[in-house]
């Protein structure tokens, strides 16, 4: 119990900070630091996204910067096609608005997920790791080699997207957006975790025979997470993409892959604010360590090596104790 | 389209092959034996191209350089092994993929520290310049038929080795049963760093032979990285012999498509636009032929008991 309310008050202190030091920093006039806060709601949206499949699921994927990245792209190809006043591919219209760009990418990535997620789920252990690796490797080589949008160069979105009734392109306004829909993500990995289809989830993570057992086939209940992760992950692309108004395959890139697991893991995996405090952390350190040295990789790396080996339980379960679920 | 060309293309591939076989030697060695996923095996290939650049300009001779990357990835390896990769033996997968993704930053921005961001380059030794006449004319470097050489030796080797000696007895006998072979007196640790050094050798050995064909750079150590995953994924996770074949069809596969792909498109489309769709499908070819494998077998082709 208390080290329930402890997570609670952590989690608590994280949000505040996430909000308070955005509206500080454009009363102080110093928009950068806003910039980084949405990076960080952004980027623990996209891990929350993650966290279904793998804190609740078990399912380690190390192939989501696909779907990040693939987010990312359909926010860039709307915008360039809408720039240029050319309908998009299949004839369908152009938009800047951000809601059907974002249920476009989600859209998107739940139907390419389905496929990658059916085969990849055939296997399992370091199989399923290797695989959803392959599967975004596939599409980070089609992005490269792909020239109509900008192949290795990359896309420019000229103007950021537009959301009705907010100046997106005013730093605050986009952040509270980012932070809108962040607290929706976390909402429904809440939802999903407390739903009877969480329980099965987190069963077929810990027991899957004994799931079998009780006639739950755990293929169809890990799948549905896979998608469901994907495209949360996608919207989270989306946003990252309009953030920078460029998108490249280094979304794509299983570098990207990896980051979001250390998000999770720097975090605490399985738990609701886990991709939150790692995502804080880590864009904090990229900036503080980026600040001092140009090595800052070498640094981060070790920091990690020592949070892997020596703090099992990531920076929530260093400040709140012991998760409580198995 | 001349066979001359034709036969080319293939040994490109099979020396691609070749290499992908060395790297991917360790990597499903050390999986079999260990049940470790090393994300940090591409920094070994790299940390031997290094080696080999740095040795052989220093003396001159690309000898001492192979030497040298020999060493060098072995000690990488071993030093590894015994300071970070044994406290990760017991952990689940997920530690594994992430303190090795840890260990690449580290080796990445180390190497690049100590050598800096301009690449390196390497020539190929005096004794294997030239090139050999290939059937139906034209020519083929005698440099990359010494690799697909060398590869064979490697193969032939490994299998005596495993085999044949009582070293390989006991890497088998710890993919079989870990507990048994400790209880029987075996020093189970000393196994694991040997198996651990022997698998970052064969990857610096790769390194420091693909350095006289390419720039020798940081991060050159994750495409083949990934490359050999795909490998053992295809061949089944601790399967050397999986290992060999997943290479070659890997290497034949990815070299084949990229040369034949566009020229098949070119006979239903325009040149220029089948140019641009066949590469773009020939870089996710053994993306695609690997799925394929793993929805018929998801335990790939030649699956141990992992």
């Amino acid at each position: 119990m208390t080290a329930l309310s402890r997570e609670t008050l952590v989690s608590s202190l994280l949000v505040v900070m996430l909000v308070a030091i955005p509206l500080a920093a454009t009363m102080a006039g110093e928009p950068f630091y806003v910039t980084l806060a949405t990076r960080i709601a952004i980027l623990a949206l996209a891990a929350v996204g993650l966290n279904i499949a793998l804190g609740l699921g078990g399912l380690v994927s190390f192939g989501h910067a696909a779907f990040f990245g693939l987010g990312g792209y359909v926010a860039g190809i709307f915008a360039t096609h809408a720039f240029n006043g050319e309908p998009l591919p299949f004839g369908f219209a152009a938009t800047t608005s951000m809601p059907v760009i974002w249920l476009s990418a989600m859209a998107l990535c739940g139907l390419v997920a389905l496929p990658i997620g059916a085969i990849s789920l055939r296997t399992s252990g370091v199989y399923f790791i290797m695989i959803t690796l392959a599967f975004a490797q596939m599409i980070y080589y089609f992005a490269v080699s792909w020239p109509s949008y900008g192949g290795e160069d990359g896309l420019s979105i000229y103007v950021r997207n537009s959301f009705p009734g907010l100046n997106t392109a005013q730093p605050l306004p986009y952040f509270l957006l980012c932070l809108g829909v962040l607290i929706a993500g976390l909402v429904l990995f809440q939802l999903i975790k407390g739903s009877r289809f969480g329980t099965a989830l987190e069963a077929s993570r810990q027991n899957p025979t004994r799931l079998a057992a009780v006639g739950i086939a755990p293929f169809g209940i890990r799948l549905v997470a896979f998608v469901v992760s994907a495209m949360v992950t996608g919207l989270a692309g989306a946003l990252f993409a309009d953030l920078n108004r460029f998108v490249s395959p280094s979304m794509l890139s299983w570098h990207m892959s990896g980051e979001l697991i250390v998000l999770i893991i720097l975090g605490g995996k399985g738990r609701l604010f886990g991709p939150l405090a790692g995502a804080m952390v880590y864009v904090l350190f990229e900036y503080a360590l980026g600040g001092i040295t140009e090595r800052w990789q070498f640094f981060l790396g070790l920091i990690l090596l020592g949070v892997v080996l020596f703090a099992r339980g990531g920076l929530l379960g260093l400040l709140a104790g012991k998760a409580h679920h198995g | 389209m001349s066979a001359a060309l034709l036969i080319e293309q293939l040994l490109n591939g099979l020396q691609l092959g070749v290499m992908l076989f060395l790297i991917a030697a360790g990597l499903t060695l050390i999986f079999g034996v260990m049940g470790l996923i090393n994300l940090a095996h591409g920094s070994l290939y790299m940390i031997g191209a290094f080696a080999c650049a740095a040795v052989a300009a220093a003396t001159g001779s690309f000898w001492l350089g192979l030497a040298a990357s020999l060493a060098a990835a072995a000690a990488a390896g071993a030093l590894m092994e015994v300071a970070i990769i044994r406290r990760l033996y017991e952990r689940d997968h997920l530690d594994q993929v992430l303190a090795t993704f840890a260990l690449i930053l580290i080796l990445s921005e180390g190497t690049r520290w100590l050598f800096g961001s301009f690449p390196l380059y390497l020539d190929i030794p005096p004794l294997l310049q030239g090139a050999v006449p290939l059937p139906g004319g034209g020519q083929y470097q005698l440099y990359r038929l010494a690799i697909i050489g060398v590869g064979i030796v490697v193969a032939v080797g490994l299998y005596l080795l495993i085999s044949r000696t009582r070293l390989g007895m006991r890497i088998r006998a710890g993919e079989s049963d870990r507990e048994m072979i400790a209880a029987l007196g075996v020093d189970i640790r000393t196994l694991y760093t040997v198996v651990f050094a022997l698998g970052a050798a064969l990857a610096g050995l790769a390194g420091a032979m693909v350095g006289a064909l390419q720039s020798v750079q940081v991060g050159m150590g994750e495409p083949a990285l990934i490359l050999a995953f795909v490998v053992i994924v295809i061949g089944g996770i601790g399967s050397i012999k999986g290992a060999l074949v997943g290479a070659i069809l890997v290497g034949v596969v990815d070299t084949m498509g990229r040369f034949l792909l566009p020229k098949l498109l070119a006979l239903t489309m325009p040149v220029s636009q089948a140019n641009l769709v066949g590469a773009a499908l020939a870089s996710m070819l053994i993306y695609i032929v690997m799925a394929l494998i793993l929805a018929l077998r998801p335990r790939g082709l030649f699956a141990g008991q992992a």
